[in-house]
């Protein structure tokens, strides 16, 4: 099976035809949704289907908000869907908070660029109240959002309760990523059967992946979900020079080795420990040291805790540190040994998975480049000659 | 039904009376903070304990919640 990238229409290409509305029967949109097997696009790809539902079951009027913080730095598709085709979030928003019969609805998104969707929401969809995210890792968290559409500062907290059961000031809360709200717009619009002509079965639809690192063409592309890597990064203008791994998932996410079969998909990338999560791939040049750039990474991890959780807040920057010693070489055999005691210590322990996505990308950065480990405890690097990396 | 502990990691600040009163299930880290042993399942036996940790947390960072048996 071959599979190509998508034409028209596409997220960031569809034009405007003004609002898609569900007007005889807004609550169709929950069986469009089960029917194309939508699932959410902001990284842990839960069936949308099942979380409009458990918000519309509620007792009181849901809350529903547009989550467009995207904290991570290797991504930029919320963004670019935000500015090339803020009327199919907007509309999805509006179908998302017809549907489940909501009070209030957010569109939260970074700052630099609310005042243009806030200008946007008023001739739109003038009940959409559009809310400011800071510019933290973090801010993106579903219990971090719903803090700061309450007023509050952006942190994540304890979740006794889901918050598609009691979110904002309690209210049953629908928090969904700015992706899943524009593919509801185009499934209004064109329907489930549209909807899975392209992905594989198990995983229908499209997806907007931000290439960066060694690609000829950095930015933003969407792909059907099992298009293999290799086509992925022929997308972005191919790879710029030798590839020995890609970062997929983000910071949160897992390296793997840059295979150009390897399908781009929940089921293709299981074997790895990754997931597509929000559609980051990072590519990696065989000249770069891995180990360098893994602790490059946690060490920005370790400086986004919140600063809540002591085990966050003490266990990451030793984790960092750890890796920091491994890159620079430090001859001590302990050194991985250590990564992993801290790695179990930290794991599980935070009210948010911030601790737990730091886990999986320092324990897929271990074992991609376990040789690249043997040879700096040995004292040389692969990477040794190659210019700064 | 089976109770279960439930740490709030944002309220703890690793005073350790809970690791005290239950040293059968929580070790304590080197930062301090609680450390379970295996899960937080509670058993039966350390049911009163448990109790004692969640009611004199001084964080009231702890709490028991209900699980349905495995």
């Amino acid at each position: 099976m071959t599979m190509t990238a998508v034409g028209t229409p596409g997220l960031l290409t569809e034009h405007d035809d003004g609002p898609v509305r569900l007007s005889h029967d807004p609550r169709r949109l929950l069986i469009l949704a089960d029917e194309a097997g939508l699932t959410g696009r902001g990284g842990a790809g839960f069936p949308t289907y099942r979380k409009l539902a458990a918000v519309a079951a509620g007792v009181e009027r849901p809350v529903v908000i547009g989550n467009g913080a995207e904290g991570e730095p290797a991504s930029g598709k919320d963004r670019a869907l935000l500015t090339r085709a803020p009327h199919l979030v907007l509309d999805g928003l509006v179908l998302a908070a017809e549907a489940v019969g909501a009070e209030k609805v957010y569109l939260y998104v970074p700052a630099d660029i609310a005042p243009a969707l806030r200008e946007r929401a008023a001739t739109r969809a003038p009940r959409v109240t559009v809310v400011e995210a800071p510019d933290t890792f973090i801010s993106g968290e579903e219990s971090a959002v719903i803090s700061r559409i309450e007023g509050r500062a952006a942190l994540p907290r304890d979740k006794r309760r889901l918050v598609v059961e009691s979110g904002v000031r309690g209210a049953p809360t629908l928090v969904q990523n700015v992706e899943t709200l524009a593919h509801l717009a185009l499934l209004a619009r064109y329907g489930p059967s549209w909807f899975r002509s392209r992905g594989t079965p198990q995983e229908p639809g499209t997806f907007l992946a931000t290439l960066s690192g060694a690609v000829r063409a950095p930015g933003v592309y969407e792909a059907p979900y099992g298009v293999p890597l290799g086509e992925l990064v022929n997308l972005a203008g191919g790879p710029s020079a030798d590839l020995q791994a890609v970062l997929v998932g983000g910071y949160h996410g897992a390296w793997l080795p840059a295979r150009a079969e390897v399908p781009v998909s929940r089921a293709g990338l299981r074997q790895y420990g990754a997931s597509p999560g929000a559609g980051v791939v990072v590519a990696l040049p065989a000249s770069a040291c891995g180990l360098v750039e893994s602790a490059r990474i946690a060490g920005y991890l370790a400086r986004q805790t919140a600063g809540q959780c002591g085990p966050c807040v003490n266990g990451l920057p030793r984790l960092a540190d750890t890796l920091i010693q491994l890159a620079r070489r430090d001859r001590d055999t302990r050194l991985p040994g250590e990564v992993e005691r801290l790695l179990r210590l930290v794991a599980g322990r935070g009210a948010c998975h911030h601790p737990d996505g730091t886990v999986r990308f320092v324990r897929s950065s271990m074992a991609t480049f376990a040789p690249e480990v043997r040879m700096h405890l040995a004292g040389y690097c692969t990477a040794e000659g190659a210019s700064d990396v | 039904m089976s109770e279960r502990l439930h740490i709030d990691w944002t309220a703890c600040r690793g005073r350790g009376l809970c690791t005290e009163l239950l040293p059968e299930m929580l070790d304590l880290d080197e930062w301090g903070y609680p450390l379970p042993r295996q899960g937080l399942s509670v058993p039966r036996a350390l049911s009163n304990p448990a109790r004692q940790a969640v009611g004199l947390c001084p964080r009231q960072a702890l709490r028991l919640q209900t699980e349905a048996a495995s």
